[in-house]
């Protein structure tokens, strides 16, 4: 270790100890959060608190002690936060799965712990296996392929399906369990993509060619993946009427572009063509349309009465100004009157009973979950890590930023599922492989380095 | 990389910052407009998720709160009474309330500030918040009397009755009524279709008559006429000789004003307190050209006209009239013409009368106390104002006592009790039958309960003068019967 004592770079503790503190401490809230619906809906604790409690609290302790083993130096603070998140989604499925209404018979808790405890399963097999995630760069263009592949398979016949008018979902035929959402797990495999193309090509990509106005523009020739990827997001949104998935995919590119490139022109001409894009969409396509109109004037009568119009946003910001500074405490307010309480809307469910401090507080979880992304970029050592982390970090905080905004009316409503927190497996698992590659990365950023000050040296070379 | 890590940090920062600051925009700002809008369902639910307080009269319950076994409505009204004290309880609908219900809302569900200090012992003690209970001043023995005489006249009207010495209302009924229990049940179609039945009912048996209603006072409001007179020069009195011609030719008109059924008024000069017991209308209409009508008014307002009054439900607004030449005036000091008053008013001129001049001022809430009965607020008696001296009010009640005893209203005699009253029947421009009213209080020496009768178009042909006492006075004499135990 004397290395280590002499280095320049304030070596950063283990911190497993603490992390170990706050992970019980999660789930101790989320314990506390079981206890208080159970008590408020029935007057006593739930009788399989006991089975949850244990079935988390040993989870939690199997991936601590998994990264702990493999992923020593991680930063301490994501998996707990991300535990909270989970385990509040868990509750609120739970809670609204209590009430005898329709929303509440769509709500299936005990599935959805099942597919937390497979989320944290893999997350665990991640940790195993992936013990450098710089072999993902090796696979830059397979992660390409194989997330181009799910993104477009729902359109494949006999295994594609429509489901409340998108059509985002593969199933096997005749068996309605079997369902999973690909497009959840091509934004892994895309993220891992473009954080592997930028690296190889950000250089050209950074080439200016013309000066306008105080933006250097890029080269024509250099817009070429700029618009295919702008292109497949547009075919997301018209071949499935994919709104969010569409918005996530975009935003996220032109994001990692900016990192890689330096580049602002880049965000310029990727704001443009987004704008470009939406008021096409919302000129050709009705429920494009449909939703700016609802965003603008969302208490409009008329609206709120139409088939698709604004009644479901509105029962989610109803929800809301019920819930009031304090919440109604959970049990206690009426969440399941908001369709889809238990996936797009329930963070206007959690909103009613937690009130906007509960709010204020599930926003800072996140984005704390966030900020310990992009502090593993910063710290990361190598430009794939950085791109890789960055873009990680950036699609959790768009994706939060998307349906969240969408929720309480700050942005036009798209479709997509809270980040841990929505009812379904798939976003749910990716989500949980997304924290396990941060993890890991976080481990490889914070652990001592072998050769300091070579890399330091490096470093020098690409900082401008 | 990492500048441009950091500045996307900080736009992801800025991305959480703009959620925050919507969140609290929508959740502390626009809260209160989201949370009562009235496609918000959650208020329908709400309204059944505490246990209200319950209506109490005289330790009776009429309306109370019973838990049921539903998830979603915890907790409906009952009125045991059903129909008896609809007008006085309300309903409680899902989506509104009436009356008492809405009256005192915010005490019975036990969101009224009042109830702060309850609210956070039970947010301590783990105890469900409910809401306080409201008593009422009204007397089950009068409210059920006065309901079934009204009944069993078979006519719409009102009764309302006063305790004269605090203004404490001890009955208010309408006819026909409802029964509130249809109209607070949480089937929402169900209860909004029946209302609409009831809304559209040309009976409108939603109207409170007692406050809601203005009808010509007719003979009624002779009493007012003969405080005007008598104010103005205390050496009148009973005995007094008044003008009481057969016809009484009204100025600038070829038409004259007649006595009731065109019949003579003893010989042409009869004493006022004769005039006031046969109810003659001729000099009624000539002292009131006499005083004239800004006296007359002013006379009518410190009986209370004109002020606003919630009992606490608002009360209609009783009116004399305005612009009125001599014919017109003369009209209305016989209480025709534009001249309007609601039962409760002509309740509170026989109770400002019975009070040796002094009106109190009306109300329906004895006492609120909270869940554990411990007293929140209890009524106050106000007076409303000075409508007569003390002498004129003496001069009055004899009067008015001799009407009963020798005059129009002897059906409303009660062995053993001095009862002062004074009938009336009001003509009606419709071609209907009049209007019989009967304004009273009792015991004459010692006022408990004063009362004011309307039966619509209830004045049966039966003779001359006797027709407001003949249907009213009896309704009336039972209400009194069951105040003062007999």
């Amino acid at each position: 270790m004397s290395e280590v004592a002499v280095s320049p770079v304030p070596m950063p503790a283990k911190r497993r100890g603490a992390q170990l503190l706050m992970l019980a401490l999660a789930v101790a809230i989320v314990m506390g959060a079981y206890a208080n619906v159970g008590l408020a809906i029935d007057g006593q604790i739930p009788s399989g608190m006991l089975t949850y409690g244990l079935s988390l609290g040993g989870l939690m302790l199997a991936a601590y002690l998994v990264l702990a083993k493999f992923a020593p130096w991680a930063d301490p603070l994501i998996l707990p936060l991300v535990t909270v998140v989970n385990g509040l989604g868990l509750v609120m499925i739970y809670r609204l799965s209590e009430s005898d209404s329709g929303t509440g018979r769509l709500s299936s808790p005990n599935n959805q712990l099942l597919w937390t405890l497979v989320g944290i399963v893999l997350f665990s097999l991640t940790l195993i296996f992936l013990r450098d995630h710089r072999a993902l760069q090796r696979l830059t263009y397979t992660a390409g392929a194989v997330g181009l592949f799910l993104l477009v398979s729902p359109l494949i016949p006999f295994i594609g399906r429509e489901l409340n008018g998108a059509r985002i979902w593969i199933g096997v035929p005749g068996v309605q369990a079997a369902q999973i959402q690909p497009a959840e797990f091509a934004k892994l495999a895309l993220v891992v993509f473009f954080a592997g193309y930028l690296v190889a090509k950000r250089d050209v990509l950074a080439l200016a060619s013309r000066r306008l106005l105080f933006i250097d523009l890029p080269r024509a020739r250099d817009l070429g993946p700029v618009l295919i990827i702008w292109g497949v997001s547009l075919g997301v949104l018209v071949m499935q009427k994919d709104l969010g998935s569409s918005l996530l995919l975009f935003g996220t590119f032109i994001a990692m572009l900016y990192i890689a490139t330096q580049r602002s022109s880049w965000v310029i001409i990727g704001v443009l063509l987004f704008v470009g894009g939406a008021i096409l969409a919302g000129m050709v396509f009705d429920h494009v349309y449909q939703r700016f109109e609802v965003f603008l004037n969302p208490a409009d009568d008329e609206l709120f009465r139409r088939v698709g119009g604004s009644e479901q946003l509105m029962q989610g910001l109803f929800a809301l100004g019920s819930g009031g500074i304090l919440g109604t405490g959970l049990g206690q307010g009426h969440p399941e009157l908001i369709p889809l309480a238990f996936s797009d809307f329930i963070f206007s469910a959690i909103g009613e009973e937690l009130g906007l401090t509960g709010l204020m507080a599930l926003l800072m979880v996140y984005a704390l979950i966030v900020e310990r992304g992009l502090r593993t970029a910063l710290a990361a050592r190598d430009p794939f890590s950085k791109l890789l982390a960055g873009g990680l970090s950036f699609i959790l905080a768009w994706q939060v930023f998307i349906i969240v905004g969408g929720v309480t009316n700050l942005i036009p409503l798209t479709g997509l599922v809270t980040p841990f927190m929505s009812q379904g497996g798939s976003a749910l698992l990716a989500n949980w492989i997304l924290i396990a590659l941060l993890v890991r990365m976080s481990d490889a950023a914070r652990r001592p380095p072998p050769q300091a000050i070579q890399n330091e040296g490096l470093t020098q070379v690409f900082q401008r | 990389m990492n500048r441009t890590l950091k500045r996307i940090a900080v736009a992801c920062l800025a991305m959480f910052a703009l959620l925050m600051v919507n969140v609290n925009i929508k959740q502390a700002v626009q809260a209160e407009d989201l949370r009562t809008d009235a496609r918000n369902t959650r208020n329908f639910f709400e309204r059944y998720a505490i246990e209200r307080g319950r209506i109490t009269a005289g330790g009776k319950v009429v309306a109370q709160s019973v838990e049921t076994d539903s998830k979603s409505f915890r907790f409906v009204r009952q009125y045991p009474d059903a129909k008896l004290y609809a007008h006085v309880t309300g309903f409680f609908s899902p989506e509104s309330a009436s009356a008492i219900e809405a009256s005192e809302n915010d005490l019975l569900d036990g969101s009224s500030a009042d109830l702060l200090l309850r609210r956070s012992i039970d947010l301590f003690t783990g105890e469900p918040t409910k809401g306080a209970n409201v008593d009422l001043t009204i007397d089950p023995r009068a409210q059920k009397a006065a309901y079934d005489a009204l009944r069993a006249s078979g006519k719409r009207g009102a009764v309302l009755a006063l305790d004269p010495r605090n203004g404490a209302i001890r009955a208010m009924v309408s006819l026909p009524t409802y029964d509130p229990t249809e109209l607070s049940g949480t089937n929402k179609s169900e209860v909004f279709s029946r209302y609409d039945e009831l809304a559209q009912d040309k009976s409108q048996p939603l109207l409170n008559r007692a406050i809601g209603q203005t009808y010509p006072p007719g003979s009624t409001f002779k009493v007012v006429t003969t405080a005007a007179f008598l104010e103005e020069d205390s050496s009148r009195g009973p005995q007094t000789n008044v003008d009481a011609p057969q016809n009484l030719p009204l100025p600038n008109t070829t038409i004259s004003l007649p006595n009731y059924g065109g019949s003579a008024c003893g010989s042409g000069r009869v004493t006022l307190v004769y005039a006031l017991e046969q109810s003659c209308n001729t000099p009624f209409g000539k002292i009131g050209m006499e005083v004239g009508f800004d006296a007359l008014k002013e006379q009518t307002e410190k009986f209370g006209m004109g002020t606003q009054i919630g009992v606490p439900m608002s009360v209609a607004q009783s009116d004399f009239g305005t612009d009125y030449d001599d014919a017109a005036l003369a009209m209305a000091s016989i209480g025709q013409r534009d001249n309007r008053m609601t039962p409760l008013q002509m309740a509170m001129i026989a109770a400002g009368i019975a009070n040796d001049g002094t009106v109190m001022k009306p109300y329906l809430v004895n006492k609120i106390t909270d869940a554990k009965g411990d007293t929140i607020d209890e009524a106050d008696p106000e007076e409303l104002s000075e409508a007569v001296s003390s002498e004129t009010a003496g001069k009055l009640r004899d009067m008015m006592v001799s009407v009963v005893a020798n005059g129009t209203a002897n059906l409303a005699q009660i062995p053993g009790v001095q009862v002062a009253g004074k009938t009336g029947t009001a003509e009606t421009s419709n071609g209907q039958p009049p209007h019989a009213w009967f304004i009273s209080f009792a015991p004459a020496n010692d006022p408990q309960v004063a009362i004011a009768v309307i039966v619509e178009s209830g004045a049966a042909n039966v003779g001359a003068e006797a027709t407001g006492g003949h249907t009213a006075a009896p309704i009336a004499k039972a209400v009194m019967e069951a105040v003062l135990n007999k």
